[in-house]
């Protein structure tokens, strides 16, 4: 069985390797980090240094090979990679909901050895809890915190508001569309406050035209909330309107193979994907990734 | 569209609804189709009455004992040996296949034990029970504890397996602990498999109402049918068995109706 191993620790690799992956900088003109959108601060949210993944027995499948990455405050980094690539699997390795063989992973300079409410994920199933209102699911988070009623109330209204499901609140997810139950999910994740947000394909399921209402909302969610999202998906569309930068990663064993600085400004219309500059990062990502797959071949 | 599909497309057609009117007719013509065959056979004579008692006969049976409060205070009494065993089963078996469903910790002990109980014939028991407990009302609700709950057990542990694991890793990024996974995601998720779960073992559990009072009862449906068979009267028989039916069909009610009110959300 699969069975969560929480209270293991994760080992840290012994020596500090520095892991050369052939990253492509983008030129980065001076200041686009800091006119894109929210004030950004320099300091490390999340920093994954060296993590290997490898299921079963030491000749297991190797999903995961020696990946690093540094995740800045309030910055939105988008993982893109080829199905079965293990992004995924890292993203469930950042929210400890499983352990990596080998490597570190830290959030706020905290290690990662268990899930916790500072790293908030949204999944691309749905997993509202069905027996729960859109309003209890959304308060679920804060009163684990312990937090007082009228405190709740106003957090719930808030996230409830900002995602423009408030005349919903006293439904059930059985009740909702695809698209809503995700905004729920995104609600119910920025309620807790994390220190970052995981969100693993949560559009991958949705059909095209409600996924490009879906980022829009995203965008305009993470814009005033000012969060820190790592965020995981095969759309090369997607990754570009969403993020501050890209990281693409090779097919299993997968690797950061690549790390693209998005430079196109904010706030971001759906219209961005239009524009030469996003054509020109999208085709360069293209490349990378097909390499992959002819390499898969 | 809709209108030009024709009632017999309707109901030929997989998982769609059929009108309510519809239902109910079809139930009704159910019941008729079998009193109306019983009534065929047993008034017609093609079955001598010593074997098939007519429903009219079953009646003036049912009136007779009715009058004298006899066959309330047999029903009373099953009843109670059913819903005490029923009872007793289901407060240990929740808990218990919740957790056997969650921890494999407790699944692996449990299991091979219980998948061992499970297939042993109740009936078998009985004399122990009688040897072990006496011939008091606690000797039946044993027998009907042991006919439901290993049942119950295998059957809400795997209520519980079931639960998705992304409901639960979601859980624990919304900052639940290991420990309350299980009342605060798994049992509510569970829930309503669980009273379904409930619902079918109520039903074995009067199946096992006459192995309960083969022996030492001196009072119950079971009972009655039981001395019944001796001096064949088999129109008492067949009440008791309506009886039975008809508590059954009463309980199984209660149970949906409980499960609409306790998990409206759930389809």
């Amino acid at each position: 069985m699969g069975a969560l191993i929480l209270n293991a620790t994760m080992q840290t690799a012994a020596g500090s390797r520095v892991t050369m992956t052939d990253s492509i900088k983008a030129s980065d003109p001076a200041g686009t980090a800091s006119m894109t959108g929210a004030p950004r601060s320099a300091g490390t949210t999340m920093a994954i240094e060296d993590v290997t993944l490898r299921y079963g027995e030491a000749n297991g499948v190797l999903a995961l090979d020696d990946v690093s990455l540094k995740v800045t405050k309030n910055e939105f980094c988008v993982i893109v990679g080829p199905s079965g690539c293990g992004k995924s699997s890292l993203l469930y390795l950042a929210a400890g909901l499983n352990d990596a063989t080998s490597g570190s992973i830290k959030v706020d300079g905290r290690e990662v050895i268990e899930p916790g409410p500072d790293r908030g994920m949204v999944f691309q199933s749905y997993t509202l809890f069905p027996w729960l209102t859109v309003r209890a699911n959304i308060e679920y988070g804060p009163k684990r915190k312990g937090l007082p009623a009228e405190q709740r109330r106003q957090i719930v209204d808030q996230y409830l508001n900002e995602v423009g499901l408030a005349p919903f609140a006293d439904h059930y997810p059985a009740q909702l569309s695809g698209g809503m139950k995700q905004r729920v999910a995104i609600a119910r994740a920025l309620a807790n406050d994390p220190a970052v947000l995981l969100m693993d394909e949560p559009f991958g399921a949705l059909d095209s035209q409600t996924r490009g209402t879906m980022q829009k909302l995203l965008l305009r969610v993470w814009e005033r909330q000012q969060k820190t999202v790592l965020f995981v998906t095969h759309d090369i569309d997607e990754a570009l309107v969403l993020g501050d930068r890209v990281l693409v990663m090779t097919a299993r064993p997968g690797k950061i193979k690549a790390e693209i600085k998005v430079d196109i400004p904010r706030p971001r219309s759906m219209d961005v994907i239009l524009e030469p500059d996003f054509i020109a990062l999208k085709r360069r990502i293209l490349g990378l990734l097909h390499d992959e797959i002819d390499e898969d071949h | 569209m809709a209108q030009r599909r024709t009632a017999w497309t309707r109901l030929t057609t997989p998982f769609a609804n059929i009108p309510a009117s519809t239902a109910t007719t079809l139930a009704l013509a159910m019941w008729v189709a079998v009193i109306g065959g019983w009534a065929l056979l047993s008034y017609g004579r093609v079955v001598p009455n010593m074997f098939l008692p007519t429903p009219g006969t079953v009646l003036d049976t049912a009136y007779r004992m009715s009058l004298d409060g006899s066959l309330f205070y047999h029903t009373f009494t099953s009843a109670k040996v059913v819903i005490l065993g029923f009872i007793v089963s289901s407060v240990i078996a929740v808990p218990l296949g919740l957790w056997m469903g969650t921890y494999r910790a407790v699944q692996a002990p449990l299991e091979p034990l219980v998948n061992f109980i499970r297939y042993l014939p109740v009936t078998s028991f009985v004399p122990l029970f009688i040897l072990w407990i006496g011939i008091g009302i606690e000797q039946r609700i044993a027998v009907i504890f042991f006919g439901t709950f290993f049942q119950q057990l295998v059957m809400i542990s795997d209520c519980a397996r079931s639960v998705s694991r992304d409901l639960v890793n979601a859980s624990y990024t919304l900052g639940t602990k290991r420990g309350e996974a299980v009342w605060h995601v798994i049992f509510p998720a569970a829930l309503p498999a669980i009273l379904d779960t409930l619902r079918v073992t109520m039903g074995w559990a009067w199946t096992y109402l006459v192995v309960a009072e083969l022996v030492a009862a001196s009072s119950g449906l079971g009972y009655i049918s039981l001395k019944a068979m001796r001096g064949f009267q088999v129109d008492v028989i067949f009440m008791a068995i309506a009886a039975i039916g008809l508590l059954g069909l009463i309980t199984d009610t209660a149970f949906r109706i409980l499960r609409a009110k306790v998990a409206p959300w759930a389809p």
